[in-house]
Order: C-alpha cells, then structure tokens, then sequence
C-alpha cells in the first residue's frame, strides 16, 4: 500500500527564496545544493513575451527563465527544504507574494555588473520584513567589488550580511545559506524579545 | 465569422485552452488554500480508482508525500489547473494534505530554522 507509513503524516515542508535579476545565476544556485536536477512549473502567462527581455551585459546566457525553477533538500524524514528561484522577469512579480508567504527567508543574488536588477528585490523584501541576505555571485570575468561596496551600492542596513559567492559550487552556496538561517533566527530572537 | 476558424485547432491554442477544459473552466481554488509547498498525499493506488487520466496523473505523482509545485512540475501542468485538480482529489478523499503555510502564515518556528541550519550544515 501507498500509504502504510505513518510517518508519512507528519512530514512538513518549508522554503527559502532565492531571488535576483534575470540571467544572475538564480537557478545554477538552486541546482547547486538540490538533492534533485531543479524542476520547472509553468504558471498561465497569457501576455506576449517577445522582446521584453533584457540580456544586456549577459550575452553568455541562452535560455530564459520563463517558469518556476526550484530544488529540494530533504532535512529530514519530517522536514523537507524547497529552494525557489524567482522568476527573473518583472512581468511575474504577481508570483512573488505566494513564492514570499510563510518562507524561512531569501537570497538576493547580485551580479556587481548590474547591481540595479536587485534594488527591486531588495525593496520587496525589506517591505515585508523578510529576512534576507545579500550574495555577490563572482562570475569568471566581473570586477569584484567588496561586499562593504555593494552594501552602499545598495543601501543596505548593517544588519543584512553580505557575502561574495559562486553560485556553481555547492560549497560556496552551503555558506550563504548558513549565513541566511543564522540571520532569520538572530531576527526571529530580535522579534521575540521586542514584543 | 471569419474562414480562420479552423485557427483554434493550431498547436498554438492547444496548451492555453487545454487545460481550462480539464477543470471545467475553473481557476480557482481558494477554498483548500493550496500553497505551493502544500504537501499532498494519495490515499490510495491509482490502480484501485477508475478516474480520468489528468487525475491519475497526480495521484501517481503524490503516491508519497510531495509538495504541489512538485507535482506541478511532474505532471507538467501549470499550477492554477493542478491546484483545481488536487482540490477534486482532496474532495473525493483520494488525497489528503497538509498545510504548512496557510495565507498569512507564521514564519517558521525557531525550532524549524534550527532544523534546517543544522541539515544544511550536513549537506
């Protein structure tokens, strides 16, 4: 029988939104961590797509991320971990709020070539007092910028942390993870405390 | 009337009204608060229920317990039809599920965030 494990029954599930620009890396960082390839879910978009993309500055990226990407990390037998990449056009913010809901919190990932492509991000994230930390992908070829740099770029509280990254390695994806819990539990035990 | 009536049966159209005909028109299930990380589980073997392909499909694909974006994406369907799907299933209790974040939702426990740092930490 499908069902016989009643363990089953108690499983639960949370998730961590990794957010950013179009073409920034959101997906390449949600497959590397998943436990599985990072799945692609449609949502009806009944609007004309052609020619509203913006490649400038990405001209290595072929594909576009018109969908839902997401991966999974199983914490436990009754804790699972979903990692959703959002969708990097502005057409799709209608999908953010759902995407933002009960969330452990998010990745803003930043490409120093186009810092502005997150103001967005950043400002909806903030709006909502969801906890969230900034990652610097270093691709191959970008000027590295310090994190102190991209903090005034972007005119970030102090207590946001900022952390350079590859989005490739798993290592590397592990730490900016790391660094988002300890910030969502540190602002969790602030909210506690202040009421 | 135009003679390009025939344009409805394009591959175009196929994927865009397709879907509204499995759920009779509906797009919306508010009703169940399915959230995307939902998890939905069948409660039963797609071979014990004689049910049509598109719910076969899903009770295939949440045989375990998964998350609906993941059964979205295993059925390759979009979300606002399987979400209608599921909901069908739910009330016939061919799938029973579990909200993890209903609309307005806590954010998760101290207990869930040290959970999570800690399976991190092992990856």
């Amino acid at each position: 029988m499908a069902y016989a494990n009643s363990d089953d029954r108690s499983a639960r599930a949370t998730k961590i939104v990794i957010a950013g620009g179009f073409g920034v890396g959101k997906t390449t960082m949600v497959g590397s961590v998943s436990e599985i390839a990072p799945l692609r879910t449609e949502e009806l978009i009944t609007e004309a797509s052609e020619g509203v993309d913006d490649l400038s500055g990405v001209e290595q990226k072929r594909t576009t991320t018109v969908a839902l990407d997401f991966g999974r990390i199983t914490i436990s037998p009754e804790l699972i971990l979903y990692l959703f990449g959002t969708p990097g056009q502005d057409r799709f913010w209608f999908m953010w709020d759902e995407l933002a809901r009960g969330a452990i919190g998010a990745v803003v990932l930043a490409d120093t070539r186009r810092l502005d492509s997150c103001f967005a991000a950043v400002d909806f994230f903030e709006r909502r007092n969801l906890p969230f930390v900034v990652g610097v992908n270093c691709f191959d070829n970008s000027y590295r910028y310090g994190t102190e740099e991209v903090r005034g770029a972007l005119d970030l509280d102090d207590h946001v942390p900022v952390l350079l990254c590859d989005a490739r390695e798993r290592e590397s994806t592990k730490q900016v993870l790391i660094a988002l819990l300890q910030h969502a539990m540190a602002e969790a035990r602030l909210a506690g405390t202040a009421s | 009337m135009t003679a390009t009536d025939e344009e409805w049966f394009d591959e175009a159209a196929g994927p865009l009204v397709r879907p509204y005909a499995m759920t009779g028109g509906r797009t919306r299930s508010d009703t169940l608060g399915l959230d995307l990380i939902t998890l939905v589980v069948a409660m039963q073997s797609v071979t014990d229920v004689d049910v049509e392909p598109e719910y076969a499909g899903i009770l295939s694909a949440c045989q375990h317990p998964t998350s609906v974006v993941e059964v979205a994406a295993k059925v390759d369907l979009p979300l606002q039809v399987v979400k209608v799907l599921l909901s069908d299933l739910i009330s016939q209790r061919l799938i029973i599920f579990r909200s993890p974040a209903a609309p307005g939702a806590e954010p998760p426990s101290q207990h869930v965030l040290q959970a999570v740092l800690d399976g991190i930490r092992k990856l």
